[in-house]
């Protein structure tokens, strides 16, 4: 959890926003110290966190928490953070032993055309089990508003689901968690190509699929590197963009950040105002 | 001065042959020690050599043990070919266990041709003697008269350099001496070897990627390199070669087609094969022939999908090696992607708006990256 951001985003562990779909996207960059900041402050904040971690093993993102202050052993065993590590996962159904039968989250890389349904499945399935929010029986630890976090959506592209069974995907986990259980939801996904692509679109699947969840979400964080290329002191900036869906219509509000990313957190400033300028 | 004493009769057998002194470093025994890792300096993660002492240098001290290295191939694969051969000899003098898998060339002939390391003067430990008679310690010729103490060390020779330490050298004009090839283990994957087995179901990849993967993980759990496997006091590294992956003697179309059938089949290999990395204690050299790939969305996929990318760019054939200008270098690795160091992320000093690296070849023995801004045009004026 990175303080400045929270003041950003005015947010923190005691009071945050619920029903909110937060966009993280980056290009050419990697935006994925934003997950880690979600993570630890969802975790601090007693929510109850679905993490699928489809790119990295659990002691990665253990090791970074670490770092953090949050103990994501600890909260998998208290219960409050359920992981799916598709690393793991993937070996059992990319190279089927004959004793396994069981319906298995990751199966779409047995067959991509398919679609995310069973992962979808995982997530409603274990979300609405344990009650989404509600008091556990039996003197079960009560948690509060449900979040999934999503690390990334991207990969999914690369292993094959086509665009519009992510979107479909994302769709269906905003119902469920946002509407329904008033829970909050966390996505990467991530970019190659430049803002402005050619005609016959080269990376279009990535592309359409960051425009379709642009226009679903509430809050978009999008990571880039600087335009005039590489610095020791600023890693990057980042534009965060509020989409207030105000009853009367609908205004965003946009703000430009830049950031450097130390050993135990992360900086954000206003641009122009590094340390190693002032 | 002391005179040796006429009755060496009892050799020091209490002392060990090696040592002159009893002293002992005191070890954390918490961290187990590997020959030819060490940690690295920014995050505390297990490093091993690519072989490359200046490729190391670009990776931030080394390779991360559990990563993959993606070396997008030169036209007509010379210098990825040579970095994974560098790869694997690295691997033989560190005592590390190899897997090597091609589909162009049979493995064994890769093996073949690995680099000579060259040589360090390190002690070796001899045979332990039979005590000699203190006439014949006299008489004998090898009896030392002023330096006696130093009678009992064992001699110096030239040998392997000590595993101990963290990258070598090697000479390429040289091939690598058969009796230091096979003490290292082996395993090969040759498609055409391995019988295709019908599998019951379907399959998003070919045949050899799914055979390759199960190749893999049998070898990771056999060995014991899984790190779930029961801690023992001795845990080696893998090192994994994977020679072009991707081009169409592995039954992908991914080179040949604009529109390929199975187009996802490498990325879905690359996702396997980071789910075996990170879950046990090896490393893999993946060498791909990016230049045939149209799709740039797909090479992005790809790239993104290893830990570490670099590009060759050969001059060979170009325009660039009649140019006088380009006549030290042979070839051009560009680093297709900025390096991810993890757990949290500093970046390197090599994004893409960064000066050249240009590969230099003093006289044809050895393969060393140098950061070099691009040669100018326009002679640089002396001065006066």
């Amino acid at each position: 959890m990175y303080t400045e951001l929270n003041s950003i985003l005015n947010t923190n562990p005691d009071s945050f926003t619920q029903g909110e779909f937060v966009l993280l996207s980056d290009r050419k960059s990697d935006a994925s110290f934003l997950i880690h900041h979600f993570l630890s402050l969802y975790l601090r904040a007693r929510c109850k966190v679905w993490f699928l971690g489809l790119v990295q093993s659990f002691n990665h993102y253990s090791a970074i928490s670490q770092r953090l202050g949050v103990s994501l052993a600890q909260a998998k065993e208290k219960g409050q953070l359920v992981f799916l590590e598709g690393l793991n996962e993937s070996l059992s159904v990319l190279i089927p032993q004959e004793t396994d039968t069981r319906s298995q989250a990751m199966g779409f890389l047995r067959d991509p055309a398919v679609g995310l349904k069973s992962l979808y499945e995982f997530v409603r399935s274990s979300v609405t089990s344990s009650g989404g929010g509600e008091a556990g029986a039996d003197g079960a630890e009560e948690w509060g508003p449900p979040v999934l976090l999503v690390d990334d959506l991207s990969v999914l592209l690369s292993l094959g689901v086509s665009v519009g069974a992510v979107l479909d995907f994302s769709h269906y986990c905003r119902a469920t968690v946002c509407s329904q259980l008033q829970g909050n939801v966390v996505m990467l996904v991530r970019c190659d190509g430049e803002e402005e692509e050619e005609d016959d679109g080269d990376d279009e699947g990535s592309e359409r699929l960051l425009k379709g969840l642009t226009h679903q979400c509430s809050l978009t964080l999008h990571v880039q590197g600087l335009p005039t290329g590489f610095c020791r002191d600023i890693h990057g900036q980042v534009e965060v963009c509020w989409r207030r869906r105000q009853g009367d219509g609908q205004y965003t509000q946009k703000k430009l950040f830049q950031y450097k990313v130390h050993d135990k957190g992360v900086s954000f400033f206003a641009p122009g105002t590094s340390s190693a300028v002032l | 001065m002391a005179a040796p004493m006429s009755s060496v009769g009892k050799p020091s057998a209490e002392r060990s042959p090696f040592n002159t002194t009893s002293f002992q470093k005191k070890t954390r025994s918490k961290l187990i020690s590997i020959p030819g890792t060490r940690p690295s300096v920014q995050n505390g993660q297990l490093l091993v050599s690519t072989g490359v002492t200046s490729l190391d240098y670009l990776l931030g001290g080394g390779l991360a043990v559990g990563t993959v290295i993606l070396i997008e191939e030169d036209r007509y694969d010379s210098y990825s070919r040579m970095i994974l051969k560098y790869f694997l000899a690295e691997g033989v003098v560190c005592r590390h266990e190899l897997f090597v898998a091609a589909a162009q060339d049979n493995p064994d002939d890769i093996l073949q041709e690995l680099p000579a390391p060259i040589l360090d003067d390190v002690a070796i430990h001899k045979p332990v003697e039979q005590p000699r008679l203190s006439c014949e310690a006299h008489n004998s010729l090898d009896a030392m008269k002023i330096a006696w103490r130093y009678q009992n060390l064992p001699k110096v020779q030239s040998a392997l350099a000590s595993s101990s330490r963290f990258g070598h050298y090697y000479d390429v004009s040289k091939t690598m001496e058969p009796e230091i090839r096979q003490a290292a283990k082996c395993h090969r994957f040759y498609p055409t070897e391995h019988p295709t087995q019908s599998s019951p179901t379907h399959s998003s990849m070919p045949e050899s990627y799914s055979a390759l993967l199960k190749s893999l993980q049998e070898v990771i759990l056999r060995e014991g390199f899984d790190v779930a496997a029961p801690m023992s006091n001795s845990r080696n590294i893998l090192r994994i070669g994977l020679h072009s992956l991707g081009s169409a003697l592995w039954g992908d179309d991914l080179c040949c087609h604009d529109n390929p059938r199975h187009g996802h089949a490498l990325t879905t290999f690359l996702y396997g094969l980071r789910a075996l990395l990170r879950s046990s204690l090896s490393v893999a050299v993946v060498t791909v022939p990016s230049h045939l790939i149209q799709d740039r969305a797909l090479m992005g996929s790809i790239t993104r999908l290893c830990d570490n990318a670099i590009a060759l760019e050969s001059f060979k054939g170009s325009e660039r090696e009649t140019n006088p200008l380009y006549k030290d270098y042979h070839a051009e690795p560009l680093p297709s992607r900025p390096p991810l160091p993890s757990p949290v992320p500093t970046p390197e000093a090599l994004e893409q708006e960064n000066p050249k690296l240009g590969n230099r070849f003093p006289p044809n023995t050895s393969l060393s990256f140098c950061l070099y801004s691009p040669p100018r045009s326009s002679p640089v004026a002396p001065n006066a």
